[in-house]
């Protein structure tokens, strides 16, 4: 227990950079119904393009700044294939995210791995200073709140959501789908890549696998901040903050089955399959439901 | 306001399931106009309203509406002319946002959406205001989900957004044909007084051949994807149910095969 206590810092920072990026999956998961693979891809992208720009000698501010931007371009181009090619919005984000495999090694110059150390640049965080790294996330996950919760009350913040929630709806009332799908893909991406820089800064490396299987992660957090804070947590900016809490208790629990002695290759596997069970409860309460109201109706005929 | 010229449309070309829905259509419609329209199943009547909104590309023809010419716009360019309300009442609502944004949705049809606040106070007392002309205390509950509403509920929503930006041309799909004898009733009514009050052109597709009589100025009837009736004035007024039966016998040779129109004869 007392080591258990004393590893939480790790995992909270650790989460709260993971709930940045789940903020970015819940734009176009839960927004506009569509699932993003791109951000396998973006997460990478944004780590190796601060490296490599900070290892450079570039500002970390401006770096990150130009981070965020490279994720976005990478959202667009998944938005373009999605709908001007009109290829199903999954295979888009994965043709991407095979696209940015090779951007990224191109970035790192073919280099798998690119480190970054905290003595010799001014990052804005480091695993070296949790307490510091904590407060620096929590920061970027409280403004990236606030600025969604503004974003997603204006009028173009409705006609997102209107088109994730109704097509049909949205076009005849004059809203470009279309567009709005692109400039989803592309917020999301934005700040899915902005997590990727603040990840690299705090484990100080990016690696070109680093994003391998985010958006399960993404999902995870997204989902365990639903079932655990979803009957609170009604409006819009407490919903983002429960992704974020999703992405604190997900790294928790991950270093709890750690050393509880779970072999660290079998994590993949273990976060896969609790995304599956979870997404796969409302619809076997749907089904549930719809069984049990065909019982009564054949009960009364 | 209206002119449709030579419209065709046909689905799944050159397949075995190649489908003529529209064979030629030319219709026109003055200002104030209010078209019921009738026909058989498949005889392409909501082809032909899919296609002025633009659901779908047609093979030939124009569109204009208002002096527009609207055949090759996207179908979110065209409707700022339009409000519509489909026959699925799922359909014409965001179930997860409140009822108060749905509106502010469709208040800003043909408007630029930028980043303003999406509702102004001032908007809410106007929606309120409107919403108690429904009659069904949903000006009480403006910050309800929509999907929380009944299906009479949401339909006479959908109304109410259709209409609440002064369309040139409504277009109402079997818009009550999902819903039980009353609600069905009070959302036709209310469709009436928005249409008279607001010197509405619509068109309302119907497979209750009374309701096809009652109300508006003008009935066609389609068969096939062509229009094989088209009545109006004095004439229109005095038409029986048995006239249309037999007028549809008359003309397409055949009895009339919608099932829900003679059972609601
Ligand atoms: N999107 C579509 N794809 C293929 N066939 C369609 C489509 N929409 C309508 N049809 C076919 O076109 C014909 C006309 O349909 P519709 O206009 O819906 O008839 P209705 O007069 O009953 O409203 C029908 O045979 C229908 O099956
Ligand atoms: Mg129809």
């Amino acid at each position: 227990m007392q080591t258990f206590l004393s590893s939480l810092p790790g995992p909270i920072a650790q989460g709260i950079i993971w709930g940045i990026m789940a903020m970015g999956v819940y734009i176009t998961f839960r927004i506009l119904d569509i699932a993003d693979l791109t951000v396998d891809g973006t997460m990478g992208t944004g780590g190796v393009t601060l490296v490599v720009l900070v290892a450079g000698g570039m500002n970390v501010g401006l770096a990150m700044l130009i981070a965020f931007l490279a994720g976005c371009a990478a959202g667009l181009v998944t938005g373009i294939f999605h709908t001007k090619f009109g290829i199903p919005a999954i295979l888009a984000g994965i043709l991407t995210q095979l696209i940015l495999y090779s951007v990224n090694l191109r970035i790192t110059g073919q280099r798998s791995n690119v480190p970054l150390s905290v003595d010799k640049y001014a990052l804005m965080l480091s695993l070296r200073n949790l307490s510091r790294a904590i407060l620096v996330s929590a920061l970027f996950a409280a403004a990236i709140i606030a600025i969604m919760y503004w974003f997603f009350g204006t009028e173009l913040g409705h006609s997102l959501r209107a088109t994730g929630c109704n097509q049909n709806m949205a076009r005849a009332n004059g809203i470009n789908t279309d567009n709005n799908k692109m400039i989803g893909l592309v917020l999301s991406n934005g700040l899915v890549a902005l997590s990727g820089a603040l990840l690299a800064q705090y484990q100080g490396f990016a690696d070109i696998n680093m994003g391998r299987g985010a958006i399960v992660i993404g999902l995870a957090a997204v989902i365990i901040g639903e079932v655990l804070l979803g009957k609170v947590f009604k409006n819009f900016a407490l919903k983002l903050l429960a992704a974020v809490f999703g992405g604190i208790i997900y790294y928790i629990v991950i270093t709890l089955v750690l050393q509880m002695g779970l072999n660290a290759n079998d994590l993949k596997m273990l976060s896969a399959l609790v995304v599956a069970v979870f997404l796969g409860i409302p619809y076997w309460q749907k089904k549930l439901r719809e069984r049990k109201s065909n019982k009564e109706v054949r009960g009364d005929a | 306001m209206l002119k449709v010229s030579g419209v065709y449309k046909t689905f799944n070309k050159g397949t075995v399931n190649e489908k003529k829905a529209l064979n030629g259509i030319d219709l026109e419609l003055k200002a104030g106009d209010f078209v019921t329209i009738i026909g058989g199943n498949g005889a392409g009547k909501s082809t032909l309203l899919n296609s002025i909104c633009g659901v779908f590309p047609v093979d030939r023809g124009s569109i204009v509406i208002d002096g527009n010419d609207v055949t090759s716009l996207p179908e979110h360019k065209r409707a700022k002319y339009l409000g519509r309300v489909f026959q699925d009442p799922m359909m014409g609502t965001a179930a997860d946002m409140w009822i108060e944004e749905n509106m502010s949705l469709a208040f800003r049809r043909g408007q630029r959406r930028g980043l303003k606040w999406a509702i102004t106070n001032k908007e809410r007392a106007m929606y309120r205001e409107m919403l108690s002309q429904l009659g069904l205390g949903l000006e009480d509950r403006l910050s309800s989900k929509v999907g929380l509403l009944s299906g009479g509920q949401r339909q006479a929503l959908t109304l109410l957004m259709a209409v609440m930006r002064q369309p040139k041309l409504l277009l109402l799909d079997e818009h009550t044909a999902a819903l039980d004898p009353k609600t069905a009733a009070t959302v036709l009514e209310l469709s009436e007084k928005f249409i008279n009050e607001n010197k509405l052109t619509a068109m309302m597709i119907t497979h209750n051949m009374n309701d096809a009589i009652i109300h508006g100025n003008r009935l066609i009837m389609m068969n096939e994807g062509r229009v094989i009736y088209d009545v109006s004035g004095q004439e229109k007024k005095e038409l029986t149910v048995d006239d249309l039966l037999k007028k549809f016998a008359d003309l397409s040779g055949a009895a009339l095969d919608n099932d829900r129109m003679l059972l609601s004869k």
